[in-house]
């Protein structure tokens, strides 16, 4: 599965800025056939990207300014707020180590299973993000394989944060990995072999050298995973419970809002989601603009 | 800290430091996180038993929810497949107003939560919505019926298909479909036999992906699909279902199903690539 699972980002990344505009061969169809494929694209888009979208933040407002402000701020819903940005808190830099270590050995060394290892950093991809949740309660529910152990000593981790957090990190995990790998890849070691042999201690050449050499990426990545971070929904509801005020995220918490009929305030939640979704996209935008160049240069050499 | 490992077979000998601590806290974290749960899953449905396994695989619930999982994510990308490569094409070789906000929009559903999608979704194909009202007076219905189910796995797996082939229409080279023009083949011609064909394994490879997200989608589709059993209920939800009635057997078993036949789907896929990559040279 390797190939297949894993789309070279870097490569995307970098696209914007290495777009030879030699290639852009305007004029190849006709005027007619061309605008008849921009209508057919930005339509399509229309449809199903932007209406979306607009509908979110129309629906939001629907029942005015004071309703809104009413259903962003009422306990349950901060404490869904809360409860998201601690889950991503927590899940993210655990995913950023683990990330950039992976990078680094994948990188870095060559050794035995190491085609395996990449598909396996990417196996949560091709996972249900519902058999994600799944699989943590088969292990940890109160049926589940540790279940009886975890209830012994008082610990709980399903319908409470441990598991939200697991879940999350279970959805996350490849992305800071793949953002990281094909970079460092293509940067080589050269810098880092070379600081190394004028005596710079290993942790100094990688807080130096190879990090800041790669911040970019690394950014994209955390970026991306936090994205899907506070917006993951299949997994958590799995693990969650759904007890209001504890084990709530803001996903969860729109859908109850919207199976309770409180759709305006349930769009008031999920305006906050798009509105994080708009940040995460321009950011990603600017990055890719700004820094696909030294990206892509870095790639060359 | 590598180092006492520099001498053995398994790996090349480098100068650097830290395969030792990288590597480990990789493998930690991948056994924790993603290996030994995903283990206890196959552990779980194996333990059922042969036939109860069986009576739960080939139940026509379990059955109903994997096609339309299966197809719907079939027909979701292949869809995505045909937009995407037109979208990807108006993106790489056209100029027009807006064109670079386009190309940061298509990452939309990458960004936006899964739930917000699916009520957004919802709300305007259903039969008093902005699209569904449109369409209501044909007789057509969108939401809550098999076609919702498509539309939002269609929103889910846009992305994929557009972020495989554009990379490969930007390196592709003008010249040869000059020189394509110019030995007399056609427009169409050109593109179907000099453009088209090392666009494929990147076509195909954006299709499973799309594919692949599809199947197991949840939070987009529960919304728009109106979640009636052997017609609209998808193979996630039935596993949301089987938990909820405390049937983890039952889950764990659908899960599996789902996840070897995903699987299977997407090595058979990378064969068939791996094959037209021989045939077509490094591509």
């Amino acid at each position: 599965m390797s190939e297949a699972t894993l789309p070279d980002r870097a490569t995307n990344l970098a696209a914007p800025a290495a777009r030879p505009r030699t290639a852009r061969r305007t004029g190849a169809e006709g005027p007619v056939v061309q605008l008849l494929l921009i209508t057919v694209s930005l339509a399509f888009l229309l449809l199903f990207l932007l209406l979306p979208l607009i509908s979110v933040f129309v629906e939001a407002g629907a029942r005015g300014w004071a309703a809104y402000r009413e259903a962003i701020t009422e306990p349950d819903a901060v404490a869904a707020i809360r409860l998201t940005l601690l889950v991503a808190a927590i899940a993210v830099p655990f995913n950023v180590v683990v990330g950039i270590a992976a990078a680094w050995a994948i990188a870095k060394f060559e050794f035995t299973g190491k085609n395996l290892l990449i598909s396996l950093i990417d196996l949560p991809f091709s996972v249900s993000p519902v058999i994600s949740g799944l699989v943590y309660v088969l292990l940890f529910g109160a049926q589940g394989y540790l279940g009886p152990f975890l209830k012994a000593n008082g610990i709980e981790i399903i319908f409470a944060l441990p598991g939200l957090i697991l879940a999350t990190i279970f959805v996350t995990f490849p992305f800071v990995a793949r953002e990281l790998i094909p970079h460092m890849q293509a940067l080589g070691s050269t810098d880092e072999e070379a600081a190394l042999t004028l005596g710079a201690s290993p942790w100094r050449v990688f807080f130096a050298i190879t990090l800041p050499n790669v911040k970019w990426s690394l950014f994209y990545g955390i970026l991306l995973c936090n994205a899907r971070a506070m917006g993951e929904f299949g997994a958590v509801a799995v693990v969650s419970g759904k007890i209001r005020g504890l084990t709530n995220t803001m996903p969860l918490h729109v859908e109850i809002l919207y199976n309770e009929y409180m759709g305006a305030a349930a769009f008031a939640v999920a305006s906050l989601l798009a509105g994080l979704a708009l940040v995460t996209l321009a950011l990603k935008s600017l990055l890719e603009w700004r820094y696909g160049d030294a990206i892509a240069a870095a790639r060359r050499h | 800290m590598a180092a006492s490992a520099a001498s053995s077979s398994w790996r090349q000998p480098s100068v650097l430091p830290g395969l030792g601590l990288s590597l480990g806290i990789t493998l930690t974290a991948l056994s924790l996180v993603v290996l030994i749960p995903l283990a206890a899953l196959f552990i779980k449905a194996a333990s059922a038993g042969p036939a109860e396994i069986w009576a739960i695989a080939t139940s026509p619930r379990t059955l109903a929810a994997l096609r339309l999982s299966f197809l719907g994510a079939l027909f979701a990308a292949s869809i995505n497949a045909v937009f995407g490569l037109i979208l990807a094409w108006v993106l790489v070789r056209y100029e027009f107003p807006g064109r670079r906000l386009v190309d940061a929009a298509v990452d939309l559903p990458f960004a936006l939560p899964t739930a917000v999608a699916g009520i957004a979704l919802a709300a305007i194909y259903a039969p008093n919505g902005w699209v569904g009202s449109l369409l209501a007076p044909y007789g057509i219905k969108i939401a809550y019926t098999p076609l919702g189910v498509m539309v939002a796995l269609i929103f889910i797996g846009l992305p994929f298909v557009v972020r495989m082939v554009q990379p490969v229409l930007e390196e592709s080279q003008g010249d040869i479909e000059e020189a394509a023009a110019l030995l007399g083949a056609s427009r169409l011609r050109t593109i179907f036999t000099v453009v088209l064909p090392p666009v494929m394994p990147a076509l195909l490879t954006g299709f499973v992906l799309a594919f692949a997200r599809a199947v197991g989608e949840y939070g987009s589709v529960i919304f728009i699909a109106g979640n009636v059993p052997m017609v609209s209920e998808i193979a996630p939800l039935l596993i949301v279902i089987k938990l909820e009635q405390f049937d983890y057997a039952g889950a764990a078993v659908i899960a599996t199903m789902m996840l070897l036949i995903s699987f299977a789907l997407i090595l058979l896929v990378n064969l068939i690539q791996a094959r037209t990559r021989r045939k077509l040279g490094d591509v």
